[in-house]
């Protein structure tokens, strides 16, 4: 360590934002008396929404299945609290549309009483089958922000004979700390879910990145794992985006995910240690995720800190109970850099949320935009080794071709390169609105190719049933010929009958 | 001097008759117009024109054989811009700008005549004698061509909402450096 | 509490501190020791005439935007005109009338900026733009040096003097020596048949810490030196532009001098004559009109650097940073368009890795 080894290991790319972690991340832990009324959003995951299987005015107990995982990819939702299932309708998505999706909302009877959990006292005992089978029943998902059904992963990275699985305790993200409180309060269970996410996708060693400004996190991580040889503690520079998979994977292992290639394909999986004590919870003791612990965070907070809360919690209920100073200026779901604006705190927490931030006038502030004067700090900072200013003067121009052809589809989304303008173009907000076309474009593409099969079936189908008609037709009046025809020689034949009938006796 | 002009002038009428016969031999036969309209036209190819694509759709309207107002989703912007175009005068005032529709059926007032289903050219209209229709809106293009056909105007176009999967960021408003005078 | 929070805003939600004009805020400190010096070393005249161009580089841009119906202010207040006629007049001789400095200051901001559209869209360096304009317009007057005369010195002339000077050009009486640049004394003798190893003990004192004749940029070689190494350290610029452009004038300098030294001047002459260090730190740096990646910038530097040497030695020219920056800046866009960094997970070209490696 020291000088020269900062110099060389650390990354090229990426940049070194304040962090404002403490005083928040230093805080002990508080719990959130469950609020009266919870809203349960039934797509809180990548993936396919979860279909309801309870009724309005149903009893349910905590940790019981309000929602059914729906396709392949999916994930189930479960009862935070015991309660009455006061209404299936919707809710302000914490999206920056503010538009509304589908939610449960589950009256809280103040109880608490748990579900019949089937807990399992050795979990290394289990197939990995099963406990993929356990952690999807249990809905956990990726609760770094990603939100990927955890049990996919597993079995993805089961099929693709993964050696080596990366525990993310990067948390890069500036002002968030809620992984960082993890690790300090309950590296145990931090361990013990990556040991048995090791056993289901049979991976031979862990390795836990943590960047290096979070000591505490490392100094108790590295006492629970030292029974276990297998668990490494990785200390990893404080950079931004370190916590992003490609980068983590590539300052822990040196491997480079291919683009358009999931990391499984390189040999290594990445779970967050949230999800990991996630795991560790759905396997150890049987309990679905219906908890989170959340970072409230921002120059707004009166008193900001790490809360254990209820998923389904509105937004407003947790700046409640940590106090506001002032009325925020801008609120986030998520961290500073990739985080979500939310259009009012009416919003429920959701898996994915690793923290609210509250922003006060002063930190909200962002400078008007000015004209690109090309110095190409945003092609440095890029951890991807995009050339953003390309891009963005392509997209503005309404190039969308011509800022794919750059590789638009590699962007991460990690906003480092808006971070260092210096000029403030709002550079991620070309790429989000260029990725929300062209996906757009390809929907409407389908759309008219089916359309276009439909108006050519439609016009086959008229030209067979005009076919069919007109044989019809021609059948019919042969028919009748045939008939006529008939008739005609039937009355031929008994006039003919008749006449010789008549004419037998002459 | 006459060396320099004289050369300068053989250089250029040289220059000029290579391009003069660059542009004879690799003329591109599209009619400009009807590339030009098609860059006009979204070209998202909904094809709520009744035509299959953009494409087509600039072809008839240089052709002239569809109106300027025909694009539901580019609204009275684009028909307003089309007109200019096409040097052509029209009433805009008629022109919506309600972006992608879908038609809908109103349940309570169909009486399950049939003729819409004869109308679509989509198929998108299900239903039978006597039966109450619907629209498979997936399969909907918008056209409006069942619209007309409805006795008792149980047919409606009605947008389509945007949904959480399909909202996309608008584009950053980029203001010149200091705002413009003319207008502060 | 819960009230609406206005339209959204993408992430990041929060921003450098940096900003273009404090980019533009840092260049200017760090030219400022050495305009400094060359105020010094050639007193009020040199004042004026920078005074002159900086104001009129700013009356350009103010006068261009209010064409275009904006408002002046915010765009004069990230301060990019005023480098730009900093820099030009760093390359002007410090004794020029007035209208080389008006002109110059026009031409560099309605000419090499604003007609392209301003901060950001210029294709070539304003600043050399107009110098160039200014070279192959007035031959005479850009390259009439004058031999340092520091302010303090009792032949200097006083301010009202060295008004008088920029306005109305050097008065008869006055004791200024008119002298001649070293690139220039080499170049002129060379053409007279007297090589290299005759002239150059007759040349114009070289001191070291810059007292010599040339514009204020090229004499105080140490302190532009000192001031790019500064932006290094301040991030403002890398080190691969002014290390390539440097290289590019240093190596071939120093071969062909290792070969005849009576026909080629040595390496470290170059590199402390002439523009060489304005030109490596602050003109080639130049963001708008180099390559963005470190790659390019080392190709384009490089360019700059051999351009100027090539020029200086067998053009007719005795100095040519100027136009080989442009020369440069023209072939930019092409560099840009073939060297692009390598993407995350994929190959040079572009392609997606083999998965296993």
């Amino acid at each position: 360590m020291g000088f020269l080894d900062r110099i060389f290991r650390e990354p090229r790319w990426g940049v070194h934002p304040d962090d404002h972690k403490r005083p928040a991340a230093d805080a002990p832990l508080r719990i959130l008396p469950p609020p009266a009324r919870l809203y349960l959003p039934l797509h809180q995951h990548v993936g396919g929404a979860a279909r309801p299987v309870v009724l309005v005015g149903q009893k349910v107990l905590k940790g019981e299945l309000l929602a059914a995982a729906q396709g392949n990819i999916s994930a189930p939702i479960h009862a935070p609290v015991s309660g009455v299932v006061s209404a299936i309708g919707e809710v302000t998505a914490p999206h920056a549309s503010g538009l509304s999706f589908a939610a449960i909302t589950v009256e809280s009877d103040f109880e608490g009483r748990w579900i019949d959990t089937d807990p399992v006292a050795d979990p290394f005992a289990l197939a990995p089958e099963e406990i993929a089978r356990r952690t999807a029943l249990a809905g956990v998902v990726g609760l770094g922000g990603a939100t990927f059904p955890a049990a996919v992963k597993f079995a993805l990275g089961k099929r693709l004979a993964v050696s080596t699985l990366i525990v993310n305790g990067g948390e890069c993200e500036p002002y968030l700390s809620s992984d960082d409180r993890i690790m300090r309060d309950s590296a145990d269970q931090v361990v013990d879910g990556a040991r048995i996410v090791m056993h289901a996708i049979g991976a031979r060693e862990a390795l836990v990145g943590i960047e290096d400004n979070k000591p505490e996190a490392i100094a108790a991580m590295r006492i629970a794992a030292a029974a276990y040889p297998e668990v490494k503690i990785c200390p990893v520079p404080a950079r931004y985006p370190m916590g992003s998979d490609k980068q983590l994977i590539q300052t822990l292992t040196g491997k480079e995910v291919p683009a358009d290639a999931r990391a499984a394909e390189v040999g290594v999986l990445v779970h967050n240690v949230s999800t990991c004590a996630a795991v560790h919870k759905a396997i150890r003791l049987g309990q679905p995720l219906v908890e989170r612990i959340v970072t409230i965070n921002g120059g707004a907070v009166a008193h900001p800190g790490n809360i254990f809360a209820p998923l389904g919690t509105l937004v407003d209920e947790l700046l409640a109970f940590t106090g506001l100073l002032a009325p925020p200026a801008r609120l986030i779901l998520g961290g500073p850099m990739m985080g979500t604006p939310l259009l009012h705190g009416k919003v429920p927490l959701v898996k994915g949320a690793s923290g609210i931030l509250a922003f006060s006038a002063q930190e909200a502030v962002i400078p008007e935009a000015g004209p690109c004067i090309r110095c190409g700090n945003c092609t440095r900072a890029c951890p991807m080794g995009l050339l953003p200013l390309e891009m963005a003067a392509r997209i503005r121009v309404g190039e969308l071709d011509g800022a794919v052809d750059f590789m638009l589809s590699d962007c991460i989304s990690c906003g480092c390169c808006a971070y260092v303008c210096p000029s403030h173009i709002p550079l991620v907000q070309y790429f989000s609105h260029a990725k929300g076309e062209l996906a757009g474009r390809e929907r409407a593409k389908l759309r008219s190719d089916a359309a276009k099969r439909l108006i050519d079936a439609r016009v086959v189908r008229l030209e067979r049933e005009a076919r069919e008609k007109s044989a019809a037709a021609a059948r019919r009046k042969a028919e009748r010929a045939a008939a006529k025809a008939k008739a005609e020689a039937e009355a031929v034949n008994a006039t003919a009958a008749t006449t010789t009938a008549e004419g037998e006796p002459a | 001097m006459l060396i320099a002009v004289g050369s300068l002038a053989l250089m250029g009428l040289a220059l000029g008759a290579v391009l003069g016969t660059a542009a004879r031999y690799l003329a591109v036969a599209e009619n400009p117009v009807e590339s030009q309209l098609k860059e006009m036209l979204p070209g998202s190819q909904c094809g709520q024109c009744g035509f299959v694509g953009c494409a087509q759709a600039a072809a008839a309207l240089a052709a002239g054989t569809a109106p300027v107002t025909l694009c539901p989703p580019g609204g009275r912007a684009l028909a307003a811009a089309l007109a200019a175009k096409l040097g052509i005068k029209v009433d805009l005032s008629a022109v919506s700008d309600a972006g992608p529709q879908v038609a809908e059926v109103a349940e309570e007032i169909c009486i399950g005549c049939c003729r819409c289903i004869k109308a679509c050219p989509t198929d998108a209209v299900v239903g039978a004698a006597k039966q109450i229709h619907n629209v498979i809106r997936e399969a909907c293009t918008g056209c409006g061509a069942c619209i007309d056909r409805c006795p008792t105007e149980a047919m409606t176009l009605a947008p389509i909402p945007v949904s959480l999967q399909h909202w996309v960021w608008p584009k950053p408003v980029l203001a010149p450096v200091g705002a413009a005078l003319r207008e502060a | 509490m819960s009230h609406a929070i206005g339209i959204p805003v993408t992430a990041p939600h929060t921003t450098t501190t940096n900003s273009a004009g404090r980019v533009m805020a840092t260049v200017m400190a760090a030219l400022l020791p050495a305009t400094l010096f060359g105020f010094w070393l050639y007193g009020w005249p040199a004042i004026f005439l920078w005074l002159i161009t900086v104001g009129s580089a700013a009356l350009g841009e103010a006068f261009c935007l209010r064409l275009m119906g904006r408002q002046a202010a915010p765009a004069l207040l990230d301060g990019s005109a005023v480098l730009t006629g900093w820099l030009l007049a760093l390359t002007l001789p410090p004794w020029a009338p007035w209208w080389i400095g008006a002109f110059g200051g026009l031409f560099a901001t309605v000419l090499g900026k604003q007609v392209f559209g301003g901060l950001g869209q210029n294709l070539f360096n304003p600043a050399m733009v107009a110098r160039v304009a200014l070279l192959i317009s007035f031959p005479v007057v850009m390259t009439a040096w004058v031999a340092p005369l520091p302010i303090h010195s009792a032949a200097a002339p006083g301010p009202i003097v060295g008004l008088l000077i920029t306005l109305k050009g050097m008065p008869p009486g006055l004791d200024a020596v008119a002298s001649a640049s070293l690139l220039g004394f080499a170049k002129t003798e060379m053409s007279r048949g007297l090589d290299l190893l005759q002239s150059l003990p007759q040349a114009p004192a070289q001191l070291w810490y810059g007292s010599r004749p040339g514009s204020l940029g090229e004499t105080a070689a140490w302190l532009i030196a000192a001031g790019g190494v500064a932006m290094m350290f301040l991030r403002i610029i890398t080190w691969h532009i002014p290390f390539a452009m440097l290289a590019g004038i240093a190596v071939p300098a120093a071969i062909f001098h290792a070969v005849d030294p009576a026909r080629y001047l040595d390496a470290g002459t170059h590199l402390m004559s002439g523009a060489a260090m304005l030109g490596a730190f602050f003109i080639a740096t130049d963001y708008v009109t180099s390559p963005n990646t470190p790659k390019g910038q080392l190709i384009f530097g490089a360019g700059c650097g051999l351009l100027t040497w090539v020029i200086r030695t067998w053009a007719g020219y005795p100095e040519g940073v100027a136009f080989a920056v442009l020369l440069m800046n023209a072939v930019t866009p092409i560099i840009d368009a073939y060297v692009k960094p390598r993407i995350y997970g994929r190959d040079r070209k572009g392609a997606a890795l083999e998965p296993g490696n």
